[in-house]
């Protein structure tokens, strides 16, 4: 207890690492001393080596498969094919879209690089040996590599094993008479058709497994690559029928997921099945090839948008209709209800009286889905196709772009605010941040420039991307995956000497959340963050969530942290209460300390609080000081994000530089500057690549053009560009508990439609020589750019690709 | 020491019957026996056979630069080099850029300006960079992002990278100034 007459000078929450401190990073400390321990860092007694043998077929029936010959290569101790897994009802697994996907192909392969056997060896250059070994009896089928081909009438069915077409859904939102009478009404229709590509989230670390199969214990450890490992637990609880206390899966660091490390893959349902057969360690770890041409890739949705406008510009109604090329099974980790993930979230942040969004998928010979990367389900096609159209329908009014969005903007008093699509937006700025974007850029001396330097035959454009994106997934009553609710976990365990563990169910993947939910706890508690560890990913330890991607961390799992300290928080006014011998309604609470209302400098603080939680309570408490609390969101989190672009195109080659990048976040509140400032960077910097240069493409025989790091180009330090980030305007998320709003996905959600409309600004822009084009698609290559210039048309981007045959 | 292995009988030795070399080589100043089968990735001996998991794998076509160490003092990326080409040559890794309980200016610029998150690109980042400021001592920010180009990060967007770079090459100078005078 404080005994000085004087009241303690109050802790300072930047110094104890609390909220809004741009704290250093705590995972730092081992990643910079090369002692990050990633799954192929983890070598077990008596661990085996998995290979995979993958299709070089994207379309073909399996007469016969001869595993002889890698049988007598001497370290191989297991060859597995489908038609062994058949035997145990694997063959075929349940997808999180609930459809199945060929964990090894039996009658058919289907894409591509998908995996036909599987080589169990004593190192890994063995188990290669031995898949190299392995004789298929291919009988080629004719490939589809887009969904058009995919509804022609004598099209091939792709899935014959559980339909007669290529269709996989047909799905709808919005209120259909009533757009069509807001078109009917219109004084001009604006049209856009274009095709967001197939990208790949691609960590520089592959995906891996080494499943451990104890037989002794009948315990089953996976140590492997996932953003959710409580869903890989019921997973592999419904799939290889264990019971799910024997199941324990653990994430260690990851090394990069953006929504690739959130599905199940064949690779750990075989590694875990032959440590299950072999009852030793079965280390899986894929290469480059093996995570680009089969895991969750994301994209490649065509759209067909339309705007009805009047002459004032005001917009009257939205049409939208999207094709999806799912591959060859429909795999997407998304909330279920939603078909096309929350494409329905498009238009967000405009005022749209009415909308309707019609939505089919289409079953390809391409690699299966995993659909978000660095996205909120979707949402980045959502937010790319709404500022494409944007930009066109301005251009066809032939209005300013940034005074048509403004016009059409949810005014701040709007909220709640109910979208043409069924969401509920909840608050923003947007004009405020649109204006601290133009002012950053210096839009209208950009815009002269602009002018004089086009009489000097020199293109520069400009582009704007506004949006609002709907992140932190739950609500529970809406988002579920395969009936799992989605909300989220911590547990907070304070011990005797007030310091601290808190663990959670999420999974960080670079985000930081080893610093940050610290932080929350600290802001909570006024315990300093360097006192608490943070701990995740062992589904043996950690509470049940959800895990870590779209955006979902810090609106839900960091919300259930700061829960959780609010519940010790109150157990420790009790026992304030109880060492200062005053009554539980004469204790106020300030940052790390309870004091006597009527006598401040009377107080304990929360590290003499703990203390007394294991060493001096009051009769008839319950010991210790610890909480865990599951949070289910009233609402997802919406910042809002101004990207402006400006570029130069050089109109004989179509290259194009950036000038300058501006970035006006508003993610609510801050939880470290530091960290969110690096996601914004990173997102711009992806946001850039799938613009300038990043994406997969099939050839018209179904091969995969981008399944390595030669094909599949991602930007280096030397392309890519500066950004000039803005952290002004904060409007607090009304519902979270910290105000805090997601902002990991923002940039590379919101960002492509700024690069694409600047591109096309400087190409099609009005008075530009290629005034009339209306789209190119992405990436935009030199090559493309320069077509639009030269031969004034349209750029498709759409694969096959075209090969100079 | 004891080796027991398994024993695959007369038939089975001469199936696998694998050549091996021999080679000695210095890994961060331990000096190093390796018997080894020719085929053999460096990258593969330094994670495998010495336990030293900071040289990370990443694309297997020297793309990526995760796996980037210095061979005499020149960063390779180990993922394409073949182990016995490091016989009788020196080679550093991440583990080596800093004796125990130290931090090399890099480690200490790349948590001081934010230039990691996931980590994983990180090692070949820092190795990239030293081969760099061993060299040149004083590099402009566009030296650094040419130094980098053959290393990718998917995290970072690399604006806090070249900013790590260039608080540590100004940490050395500083140390060398104070050493000097």
């Amino acid at each position: 207890m404080t005994e000085t007459q004087q009241r303690p000078r109050a802790l300072d929450e930047v110094k104890i690492g609390g909220m809004g401190a741009s704290r250093k990073r705590v995972e730092d400390d081992r990643f910079i001393r090369g002692k990050g321990r990633y799954v192929d860092d983890i070598v077990l007694p008596g661990m085996l080596h998995m290979e995979i043998l993958r299709s070089p077929l994207p379309h073909a029936r399996i007469n016969g498969i001869d595993t002889s010959r890698a049988w007598q290569i001497p370290g191989v101790r297991l060859v597995l094919t489908g038609e062994m897994l058949a035997t145990r009802n694997l063959a075929w697994m349940p997808t999180l879209s609930y459809d199945t996907q060929a964990v090894l192909a039996t009658d058919k392969v289907r894409f591509q690089g998908q995996e036909v056997a599987a080589v169990i060896a004593d190192d890994p250059y063995i188990a290669k040996d031995a898949c190299d070994a392995i004789e298929v009896d291919y009988e080629p089928l004719p490939p589809i590599v887009n969904p058009r081909q995919a509804v022609e009438p004598d099209a091939p069915v792709i899935r014959d094993d559980k339909q007669d077409s290529n269709v996989i859904y047909d799905w709808e939102a919005g209120d259909q008479a009533g757009t069509d009478q807001a078109f009917a009404q219109a004084d001009l229709v604006s049209k856009i058709e274009l095709h967001y590509p197939r990208s790949h989230p691609s960590p520089i670390e592959c995906c891996g497994s080494v499943a451990d199969f104890n037989r002794a214990t009948g315990k089953l450890t996976v140590y492997m690559t996932t953003q959710a490992p409580h869903i890989i637990r019921a997973a592999v609880a419904m799939v290889a029928e264990l019971p799910e206390q024997n199941i324990r899966i653990v994430s260690p660091d990851i090394g990069g997921g953006f929504g690739n490390k959130v599905p199940i893959y064949p690779g750990y349902v075989v590694s875990i099945l032959a440590s299950i057969l072999l009852e030793v360690p079965v280390k899986w770890i894929e290469d480059k090839t093996g995570n680009l041409i089969s895991t969750g890739f994301a994209r490649d949705v065509y759209l067909r948008g339309e705007l009805a406008l009047k002459r004032d510009g005001t917009i009257l109604g939205m049409r939208m209709h999207t094709d999806a090329d799912h591959g060859a099974f429909f795999a997407d980790a998304q909330p279920s209800k939603f078909k096309i993930g929350l494409m329905h979230s498009t238009f967000a942040a405009y005022d749209v009286p009415y909308a309707h969004l019609t939505a089919r998928g289409m079953y390809t010979n391409k690699a299966p889905g995993g659909v978000a990367y660095r996205c909120s389900f979707r949402v980045t096609e959502a937010m790319f196709f709404q500022e494409r159209m944007i930009q066109a329908a301005a251009g066809d009014l032939g209005m300013d772009q940034a005074e048509f969005r403004r016009r059409n903007f949810v005014k701040d008093d709007d909220f709640p605010h109910r979208t043409p699509l069924g969401f509920l937006t909840d608050s923003g700025q947007y004009a405020k941040c649109l204006d601290v974007g133009l002012k950053a850029i210096d839009y209208d001396n950009f815009r002269r420039e602009q002018a004089e330097a086009r009489k000097r035959g020199r293109l520069l454009g400009l582009g704007i991307s506004t949006m609002t994106e709907p992140l932190g997934a739950g609500n529970s009553r809406e988002y579920d995956i395969l009936g799992i609710k989605m909300f989220d976990s911590a547990e907070l365990r304070v011990h005797m000497s007030g310091k601290a563990i808190v663990r959670t169910g999420a999974r960080t993947q670079g985000q930081g959340h080893e610093t940050t939910w610290a932080q929350i706890v600290a802001h909570e508690l006024g315990i300093p963050a360097e006192d608490i560890t943070v701990e995740e990913g062992d589904t043996d330890t950690a509470p049940f969530g959800m895990g870590t991607y779209a955006s979902r961390s810090t609106p839900v799992a960091g919300a259930a942290v700061s829960m959780a300290a609010r519940k010790v928080r109150a157990k420790a006014r009790r026992l304030a209460a109880h060492l200062l011998e005053v009554s539980e309604e004469d204790v106020e609470w300030e940052l790390g300390r309870f004091y006597v209302r009527s006598a401040p400098h009377q107080g304990v603080t929360i590290q003499e609080c703990s203390m007394a939680a294991y060493s001096n309570m009051p009769d008839g408490m319950e010991p210790g000081l610890e909480s865990v609390a599951y949070y289910d969101p009233p609402n997802l989190t919406w910042p809002f994000a101004v990207y402006i672009a400006t570029v130069e195109v050089d109109p004989d080659t179509g290259v194009w530089d950036v000038l300058k990048v501006v970035a006006v976040d508003d993610c609510g509140v801050r939880i470290n500057p530091m960290i969110v400032e690096g996601q914004i960077m990173g997102g711009l910097t992806e946001a850039y690549a799938m613009a300038s240069m990043q994406f997969i493409t099939y050839d018209a025989d179904g091969n995969c053009v981008g399944s390595n790091y030669m094909d599949y180009l991602l930007p280096t330090a030397w392309e890519t560009p500066g950004f000039e980030l803005h952290s002004e305007v904060v409007t607090p998320c009304p519902h979270h508990p910290l105000g805090a709003k997601g902002i990991g996905e923002c940039a590379a959600v919101g960002g492509p439609a700024a690069f694409v409309n600047a591109v096309m600004d400087a190409v099609a822009g009005p008075g530009a020589p290629g005034e009339g084009v209306r789209n190119i698609d992405m990436p935009l290559l030199p090559d493309r750019v320069w077509e639009a210039l030269h031969q004034r048309r349209d750029i498709s981007g759409a694969p096959p690709v075209r090969t100079d045959a | 020491m004891t080796v027991v292995r398994d024993d695959p009988g007369a038939a089975g030795e001469a199936a696998g019957n694998v050549p091996t070399a021999t080679i000695r080589f210095t890994i961060n100043g331990a000096r190093k026996i390796a018997e080894i089968e020719p085929r053999l990735l460096l990258a593969d001996l330094i994670r495998g056979g010495t336990g030293l998991t900071g040289t990370h794998r990443g694309c297997d076509t020297t793309n990526c630069g995760a796996c980037t160490v210095l061979v005499d003092g020149v960063p390779v990326k180990s993922c394409t080099m073949l182990a016995v080409q490091v016989d009788g040559r020196s080679v550093t890794t991440v583990e080596g850029l800093a004796g125990p309980s130290e931090l090399h200016p890099l480690q200490e610029g790349f948590k001081a300006e934010h230039g990691l998150q996931c980590g994983f690109c990180t090692p070949g980042m820092m190795m990239a960079a030293k081969g760099l400021l061993d060299r040149n001592p004083d590099p402009t920010e566009e030296e650094v992002r040419w130094a980098l180009s053959g290393n990718l990060c998917r995290c970072t967007g690399y604006q806090n990278i070249v900013k790590s770079v260039l608080w540590a090459a100004r940490k050395l100078r500083e140390a060398d100034g104070s050493d000097g005078s």
